[in-house]
């Protein structure tokens, strides 16, 4: 397979006066299996579609290895996309659905019989469905749909390979089994791969990197353990992991909350109002007085191997935190609390 | 269940039982001579081969208005929507009037017709302009709701395949909608096959050339022949289940590979 690098530059597409996609700037590797992740309304779904050729930017360039892509039409693209509801073809088997992509190529390169079901046997081979070939889609159940959307949109060798939120109709079970089996077939086919989700579990999951985007703008782009562990900007950190966010007071490098001042360094947050981001075990529970907070418990429940305790902080402000089983907690005790690790970005 | 049956005793299966009835009145030779008559085989031929064609004629231009009506954003689009069902409405002697006077010589449209040597009304080409007339809605009203559920993404999926605009129409739109276009082509069929209102106004009625069959059994009504009135009638009516039984298969047919959404 010929290697392909995506590369997009300065994209912009209004709906009307909504701004789908404000600038978007991105480059996709070769073999990549890439995840764009924001919330609905983020403009990952509008960014795919302009890569596929099934929309066109207001302003901004596409390009393939290089090459205008903007100049072709999905046609021509040879793009593999892979839609959130299937959109297989009712009236043909399963075996017709993968072929299809075979049979309407132009006569000059189209297959003889006899290669085109050799390879859909192949395809379905590959997407383990094989004895599902002469059924319909809508004796299918919804995993299987998908898995033959996939066949089909490999059936051409496409180039790229576009799944718009595939797994979104899918129940969390099957949604599970098919992550990671998309993953190894990924790794098996190894094109170049992008794959829209809002669910940030599946992105930090199959994915080698992970886009955030939010707004029609790109907040971070960085490997999973990269979004998750280093936020670059306060969206990413709230909406990327379950976080506490406080609303603190940054003056010449000092931060306050309410009218408490916090043993903890400002991180360069100009002074003002500020968010303060902690994820909820990564608060490190010690006795009263110690640590950079001090609060008291109000109310404790268990939680497989953590306890979740919720702590009203002196100062104002009740949390959630997550602390392992060894120390117990219970409701009235006065505690301390450190985090070890945290952000603080400026703005409220 | 008894109340159905009941009523559906009184207002179809009785009387059609009764239709029946009447034409066994006759020798198998009296039922096949009348029948095989020049002018009754005349009437039915004008009427099933006229019908067949203007239904043809309403297939593509149904699927043409529905195409419009369902994908396209137009000024106007919800009155042209509202339009379709006039022919529904329209009492058909009133549609029959109009259409005469609008395709007579003298008329709106008969008057450059006439210029160009084209005679509408009074020929068996009006009837089949009638026919026309009363069957659009059949075709628009079945394929409509059909067209409506069908995704545009699956246009995106045969394009992103490779599919040029014309592979994925008659690959992919047209057979989804196969069903559908098909009952709505037995519809119009059944419609015009029956249609009399519209019809007598603007056929002329010239026995062997521009009579319908609905038309002949009530000439023959008229002239007291009863009997030769139902062996016509019982013949349309046997036309009429086909086509009905046809129409019923059909949607099983769709509904088995299809599913309701």
């Amino acid at each position: 397979m010929t290697p392909v690098t995506i590369e997009v530059r300065n994209l912009v597409k209004k709906f009307g006066t909504f701004a789908a996609l404000d600038g978007v700037d991105l480059k996709v590797d070769n073999g990549e299996l890439l995840a764009l992740l924001g919330p609905s309304g983020s403009g990952k779904t509008t960014l795919l579609r302009i890569i596929a050729g099934l929309d066109w930017p207001d302003a901004g360039e596409v390009s393939f290895n290089g090459e205008d892509a903007l100049a072709q039409g999905a046609r021509e693209r040879h793009v593999g996309f892979v839609f959130q509801h299937y959109a297989l073809f009712r009236h043909m088997t399963v075996f017709e659905n993968v072929a299809f992509g075979l049979r309407v190529q132009p006569r000059a390169v189209r297959k003889d019989e006899a290669t085109i079901r050799a390879r859909v046997r192949e395809l379905l081979d590959l997407v383990q469905l094989d004895w599902l070939a002469d059924r319909y889609p809508s004796q299918l159940s919804g995993g299987q749909r998908q898995r033959i959307a996939l066949a089909r949109a490999l059936a051409i060798e496409p180039r790229i390979l576009l799944l718009d939120e595939p797994f979104g109709a899918l129940d969390a079970k099957v949604r599970k089994e098919l992550r990671m089996w998309l993953r190894s077939l990924h790794h098996e086919i190894n094109v170049t791969s992008i794959f829209v989700t809002h669910d940030q579990e599946e992105a930090l999951e199959v994915a080698n990197r992970v886009v955030v985007m939010d707004k029609g703008k790109i907040e971070q782009i960085g490997s999973p353990d990269d979004v998750y562990e280093n936020p670059a900007t306060a969206f990413v950190h709230g909406f990327i992991g379950e976080s506490i966010v406080l609303p603190v007071e940054v003056a010449n490098g000092a931060v306050r909350l309410g009218d408490r001042p916090l043993n903890l360094v400002a991180q360069g947050a100009a002074s003002g109002a500020s968010r303060l981001f902690v994820r909820r075990h990564d608060m490190l529970v010690g006795p009263a007085g110690s640590g950079a907070f001090e609060g008291a418990v109000q109310h404790v429940r268990n939680f497989g191997p953590v306890q979740r305790a919720e702590v009203a902080l002196f100062g104002g402000e009740t949390i959630e935190i997550d602390a392992p089983r060894d120390k117990e907690l219970r409701a009235g005790d006065t505690i301390g609390l450190e985090p070890r690790r945290y952000r603080i970005f400026a703005g409220a | 269940m008894g109340l159905t049956l009941s009523w559906l005793s009184i207002i179809v299966l009785i009387p059609l039982a009764g239709l029946f009835l009447k034409s066994f009145e006759l020798s198998p030779e009296q039922f096949w001579a009348i029948l095989s008559s020049r002018r009754t085989l005349n009437a039915l031929r004008v009427s099933f081969g006229l019908a067949f064609a203007a239904a043809c004629v309403n297939l593509v231009m149904g699927t043409i208005i529905v195409w419009a009506l369902v994908r396209y954003r137009f000024p106007g689009r919800r009155l042209f929507d509202a339009i379709v069902d006039v022919p529904f409405a329209l009492p058909t002697a009133v549609a029959g009037v109009a259409l005469t006077s609008l395709f007579a010589a003298k008329g709106w449209l008969g008057a450059p017709l006439a210029a160009l040597g084209v005679k509408v009304a009074f020929t068996p080409l009006g009837i089949f302009v009638a026919m026309i007339f009363i069957g659009i809605p059949f075709v628009v009203r079945t394929v409509q709701p059909v067209l409506q559920d069908l995704d545009p993404e699956i246009e995106e999926a045969a394009g992103s395949l490779g599919a040029s605009r014309w592979q994925t129409i008659t690959r992919v739109i047209l057979p989804s909608l196969a069903p559908a276009l098909l009952t709505g082509l037995a519809l119009a069929f059944a419609r015009a096959v029956g249609e009399y209102g519209s019809v007598i106004f603007i056929a002329g009625n010239l026995p062997n050339v521009s009579e319908i069959a609905p038309l002949l059994i009530v000439i023959r009504l008229s002239e007291f022949r009863y009997a030769d009135a139902t062996a016509i009638a019982a013949v349309m009516l046997v036309v009429s289940f086909v086509i009905i039984f046809a129409v019923n298969r059909l949607q099983r047919w769709a509904q088995n590979r299809i599913p309701v959404r």
